[in-house]
């Protein structure tokens, strides 16, 4: 068997010089294949005498194993390349566009906001309601301490329903306030609740939107005085704006339905187009607040000897002004898909006091 | 209600600025909105002495003066014929912004015709303090220079604006506002009680009340040989800074003290009046020439005042032409009368008529200010115009007020959480004019005549809270909920905000959008009752109450297609109405959106069309735990849908919870909105409520370790055959065992006989046990012939 290594030189050469896979298959079957020339003289081995074998057998299996060795090394190594070549063909231009679909839309501020002022409000342990925008004059005025043919009234700019023969007409809500009697009507203190809706006012100008939105909101308690008031307002425009402390200050005013009444003024300073709520050096009404007047409290026939609280009510769409900045109130009705996607929030933007705002 | 700063110190003596003043009136609650300070406006002007004026070398009409100013002396050239040696002007520095001009002098000196100028002398007009401009203003010559030109021109008296809610119509005099501002502690009130004139003869003018409901008290004095100039400086000057033009002494008298004293006052010219003076109600066919030179239709329920010629006036509203004062007027007559708020207030909406009367009379004056007032008018119209008083002439008489308000002083700490002493509250009670009758836990206490707010217990704390200030109450968060905080939102709110979060995610853009709409559009989408129609609506095309929202869209997708993005998708989540009743406002959430050719580098998309519409409306759906496929898809029961290319989504034969689809091309022609377009509404009240669960825990997830199993089935059927009735029969096979029948392709052509179509669908079968070939195929057999049985399809060769 002085062959041997002449064989194996040999088919180490031919492995080496498989120039790709079909090749080094080639060289394989005609090595170690069933009829290839190493297979052959392992199986001559079976005809050695036992001394032959015992020389030629370690040398023969030292050979197929190296061999085998350099075939398998050679075909990793052939492997890598055609990848590399396959991989090298299957260049894509990421720079395209992925597949078409709608971009993704937004949320208007407005409602946005309302989910805001809600979840401040709700840590607080308030629970929203709602009420028809539709309503009688009794919700809307008479049962809030509105007397009839008072002036106060007119100040409320109402639109008014067609009505039948002989009806009183409905209005539509100037405020979200009859939400206050709907809920005092059919729920016992202690009472809680926050009210987001639509209100309407006949008024259009640079400064005035027919409809609207409000937040309003309801305590009623036994022992809830004006300090809560004051304290849970201004924990809420700390809130809201998200700023650590807010200098704000309450003033007298008249609301037919609050006694005693009070107007929230904040510091606020504007820096270009920037609004900054919180410090400053001029003051901006945000609100209207009071003392639930005890003739509301009574109209509902709560007695105002026993519970007594607070409400108050803001004009959402000024608030998402001060807070985001959009700089006049009439784009808000308008589905401007510009001025929608600049000012509107993602989908996903979900408010909430721990997890933050906005 | 405007009112100056010398005119409340009529009433208030102080030594508060202007500052401390405005710090007062916030504080109870009299909100200030413009201050006017002439002082500010005129700050940079002086007086200043003209000791030469010489004729300029290269200008006929110019004269180059020398000038003693606070600045020095200075040489000024100036254009005014009345420039002279010796002159008192006012001298406006280099730089200064001139008013009436709307600039600012050269902060350099400028030469004029060659001579160089170093200021200015200014006219009032271009001070903004008077109207001449035909010469510069010339000063007494005592004014010393230096003066500010605010004080040399008698302008130094700031005006403050404020709001005047509607329970305070005793602010709507100063007198009012001062005896506030001193209770708030920023000075001390002075009473003023009118002279009681005595008059020397009797009242020649006879007054009948024949409607005390209307007018109760009618005081009325004559003057006679009165002379009616104008008025004097002083008043005139308060008048024009209130806003009020002055127009002749008994005129001005009148407006005087309606500010003064918030007390209305009428005066007849007493030639022009003819017999009885009468207040009454107005009758048919009667009119009035009023003051505002316009002609008013007089009703039954106004209050006139009428003599024997007919109606002279518009009781506490307006007086009228034909016995108005004027130049010539010698004997006056005074009317100091009381009327009826609400019906004042009546007949001012009725006659459009906004007058400083109606606007106090309405909000109420001060009854026991008749006599008063009259007296005070007697004594100004005396002073100033001469002639002889006669008597007062009073008709009826106004009861003062019976009733108490019984105050406990503990509800102002119950209340506001504030402490005040029981001294301080007295002080500040009887600052405002209360009497007071201290019983212990109880005080009984009479409002002075002009107030009408004072009703109970919580009206007076208010009034110790504000004079003491709100700054002075405590600030406490408010404390939590017993029990905890819960859940805040509402089912209702849930969906709302699932729903619009579903729809952003998808690419639509969120609109808010009028609830109201034209009545002849809104007819389109629904119905329009009358109690829905609003009848004084801010435009005339928003007078409908929307029965859909989809109109909006539609047209707010229009507008934005006009701007140049036609592709735009919409949704609103929002109210619309069915009636006016409190249960009648549905909330929905509605989808427009007009199909553009999209085109991508891998190929085109489908357009956005009644699928896509579908796709999002059940997308939402599926958002709010109520999956689509619950639900049966019938033929739309709305006029402004496609007929062929829309459908409702009912639930049962009566609750139809959406539509979606293609809307009626005829419906957008009318909108003028371009079609096609397509969208949904969803009703969310109509969804079922899920009844709440009694524990969050979650049923054990039972899998299943065969795999599933699939096989296409094809179905020829006739082409009036709805797809999912095939599904529909196909999954009523076996609902154990098939977990889902998909179409995957509908075909009609060669190969389908005429008529049909061809179905084919796609069955995955999840096994609970091994299946045999036989029992799979067993299944496949139950399906063909339930599909045959109600669909009438023939399974496909």
């Amino acid at each position: 068997m002085s062959d041997i290594k002449q064989i194996e030189t040999e088919a180490l050469a031919a492995v080496a010089g498989a120039g790709d896979l079909d090749a080094l298959d080639a060289v394989r079957v005609a090595e170690l294949g069933k009829k290839g020339r190493i297979s052959g003289l392992m199986g001559a081995l079976g005809r050695m005498s036992p001394e032959e074998r015992k020389e030629n057998g370690p040398k023969l299996n030292a050979l197929k194993t190296t061999v085998d060795e350099a075939i398998r090394a050679r075909k990793t190594e052939l492997e890598a390349a055609a990848l590399e070549q396959q991989l090298a063909r299957e260049k894509l231009d990421l720079t395209l566009p992925p597949g078409a679909g709608p971009k993704t839309g937004a949320l208007h501020p407005v409602m946005q906001v309302f989910e805001e002022i809600a979840a401040i409000f709700g840590d607080m342990g308030f629970t929203v309601a709602e009420g028809p925008d539709v309503e009688d004059d009794w919700h809307n005025f008479t049962a809030l301490n509105f007397p009839e043919g008072h002036p106060a009234r007119e100040t409320h700019d109402t639109f008014f329903m067609k009505a039948g023969e002989g009806d009183a007409p409905k209005v539509l809500r100037t405020h979200t306030s009859p939400v206050q009697i709907r809920t005092m009507m059919k729920q016992k203190p202690p009472i809680r609740i926050l009210v987001p809706g639509r209100v309407y006012r006949n008024d259009w100008d640079a400064t005035h939107t027919p409809m609207f939105h409000q937040v309003e909101g309801l305590v009623i308690e036994k022992g809830t005085h004006m300090g809560h008031l004051k304290g849970c307002l201004i924990d809420f425009v700390k809130a809201f704006f998200e700023v650590d402390s807010v200098e704000a200050r309450f003033r007298p005013h008249f609301f037919p339905f609050t006694e005693p009444s009070a107007e929230m003024d904040v510091k606020y300073t504007r820096k270009g187009e920037v609004i900054e709520i919180g410090a400053g050096d001029s003051w901006m009404e945000i609100l209207g607040s009071g003392m639930v007047h005890p003739n509301v409290l009574r109209n509902c026939g709560i007695d105002p000897n026993e519970y007594q609280g607070f409400a108050f009510g803001m004009g959402v769409d000024r608030l998402a002004m001060l807070k985001y900045g959009m700089p006049d109130l009439r784009p808000y009705f308008e589905a401007d898909p510009q001025w929608t996607r600049h000012y509107g929030f993602a989908p996903w933007a979900t408010p909430s006091v721990s997890g933050g705002l906005s | 209600m405007k009112f100056t700063l010398s005119w409340l110190n009529d009433h208030l003596a102080t030594k508060a600025t202007l500052d401390d003043i405005l710090a007062h009136m916030l504080k109870a609650g009299l909100e200030v909105e413009e201050v006017h300070d002439p002082r500010e406006a005129l700050k940079a002007f002086t007086v200043c002495k003209v000791i030469a004026a010489e004729p300029h070398p290269d200008a006929d009409k110019l004269r180059v003066c020398k000038v003693e100013t606070v600045d020095g002396t200075k040489q000024i050239v100036c254009g005014a014929p009345n420039a002279r040696a010796g002159m008192t002007a006012i001298y406006a520095p280099l730089g200064a912004f001139i008013p009436g001009l709307d600039f600012a002098l050269d902060k350099k000196p400028r030469k004029i015709r060659g001579v160089e100028s170093h200021g200015m002398m200014c006219s009032t007009k271009e001070l903004e303090a008077g109207e001449d401009h035909d010469g510069i203003a010339d000063l007494d010559a005592s004014i010393p220079l230096g003066t500010p030109a605010a004080d040399a021109l008698g302008l130094a008296d700031p005006v403050i604006d404020f709001e005047v809610t509607p329970n305070r119509p005793d602010w709507l005099g100063v007198q009012g506002i001062a005896r506030d501002l001193a209770a708030a502690g920023a000075g001390r009130f002075i009473p003023h009680e009118p002279k009681k004139v005595s008059g020397s003869f009797d009242c020649p003018v006879e007054i009948r009340l024949d409607a005390p409901e209307a007018c109760p008290m009618f005081a009325g004095a004559l003057v006679r040989g009165v002379k009616n100039g104008p008025s004097p400086d002083w008043m005139q000057h308060r008048l024009k800074a209130v806003g009020i033009q002055p127009k002749s002494l008994l005129v001005d008298v009148t407006n005087y003290i309606s500010f003064d004293r918030a007390r209305p006052l009428h005066v007849y010219d007493a030639a022009k009046l003819s017999g009885t003076v009468c207040a009454r109600l107005g009758r048919k066919g009667e009119a009035l020439e009023a003051l505002d030179g316009k002609t008013y239709t007089v009703t039954e329920d106004m209050c006139v005042i009428a003599d024997d010629s007919g109606v002279i006036g518009l009781g506490g509203v307006m007086g009228g032409e034909s016995t108005a004062v004027s130049a010539d007027t010698v004997d006056v007559f005074i009317e100091s009368a009381w009327f009826d708020p609400l019906r004042t207030a009546r007949t001012g909406r009725a006659t459009g008529i906004h007058s400083d009367a109606r606007y106090r009379f309405e909000r109420g004056v001060d009854p026991q200010s008749c006599v008063d007032g009259l007296n005070l008018a007697l004594a100004l119209i005396l002073e100033y115009g001469g002639g002889t008083a006669s008597k007062a002439n009073i008709a009826g008489s106004i009861s003062a007020r019976a009733e108490k308000v019984t105050f406990y002083p503990a509800d102002v700490e119950r209340l506001t959480g504030l402490v005040v002493r029981g001294a301080e509250m007295r002080r500040i009670l009887k600052d405002l004019g209360f009497s007071v009758e201290d019983a212990g836990d109880a005080w009984y206490l009479m409002p002075p005549s002009h107030r009408f707010d004072m009703e109970q217990s919580a009206d007076i704390v208010e009034e110790i809270a504000r004079l003491i200030g709100y700054d002075q109450l405590p600030t406490t968060s408010l404390p939590a909920p017993e029990g905890g905080v819960r859940a805040i939102t509402t089912p209702m709110q849930a969906r709302v905000r699932a729903a619009r979060r579903v729809l952003a995610g998808r690419g639509f853009l969120e609109a808010v959008t009028w609830s109201f709409m034209a009545k002849e559009h809104a007819a389109l989408f629904g119905k329009t009752p009358d109690c829905l129609t609003v009848s004084n609506p801010v435009a005339s095309d928003l007078n409908q109450m929307r029965p859909s929202i989809l109109a909006n869209l539609a047209v707010a997708s229009q507008r934005a297609a006009n701007r140049g993005e036609p592709g735009v998708r919409f949704f609103e989540a929002g109210p619309v109405y069915l009636g006016d009743g409190p249960d009648d406002q549905r909330t929905m959430v509605a989808a427009f959106v007009r199909p553009v050719t999209e085109r991508h580098w891998q190929g085109a998309p489908h357009a956005y069309d009644s699928y896509a519409a579908k796709a999002d409306l059940f997308a939402v759906l599926e958002a709010l735990g109520q999956p689509g496929d619950r639900f049966q898809v019938a033929p739309p029961v709305q006029p402004h849908w496609h007929p062929g290319q829309a459908a409702s989504l009912k639930l049962g034969p009566k609750v139809t919870v959406a539509h979606f689809g293609a809307l009626h091309p005829g419906v957008l022609k009318q909108l003028d909105v371009d079609g096609p377009a397509y969208g949904f509404e969803l009703n969310l009240n109509a969804l079922p409520v899920m009844k709440a669960r009694a524990t969050k825990t979650r049923p054990v997830l039972e899998r299943s370790d065969l795999s599933p199993i699939r096989r296409d089935l094809a179905f020829v059927v006739d082409r009036s055959v709805a797809a999912g009735d095939v599904v529909r029969h196909a999954q009523g096979a076996d609902k154990q065992l098939i977990h889902s029948v998909d179409v995957f392709d509908v075909y009609e052509g060669p190969g389908v006989p005429e008529g049909s179509k061809s179905i084919a669908v796609e069955v995955t079968i999840q096994p609970k046990e091994k299946l045999k070939d036989e029992d799979i195929q067993a299944l496949m057999e139950r399906i063909v012939s339930a599909v045959a049985k109600g669909a009438g399809g023939v399974l496909r060769g």
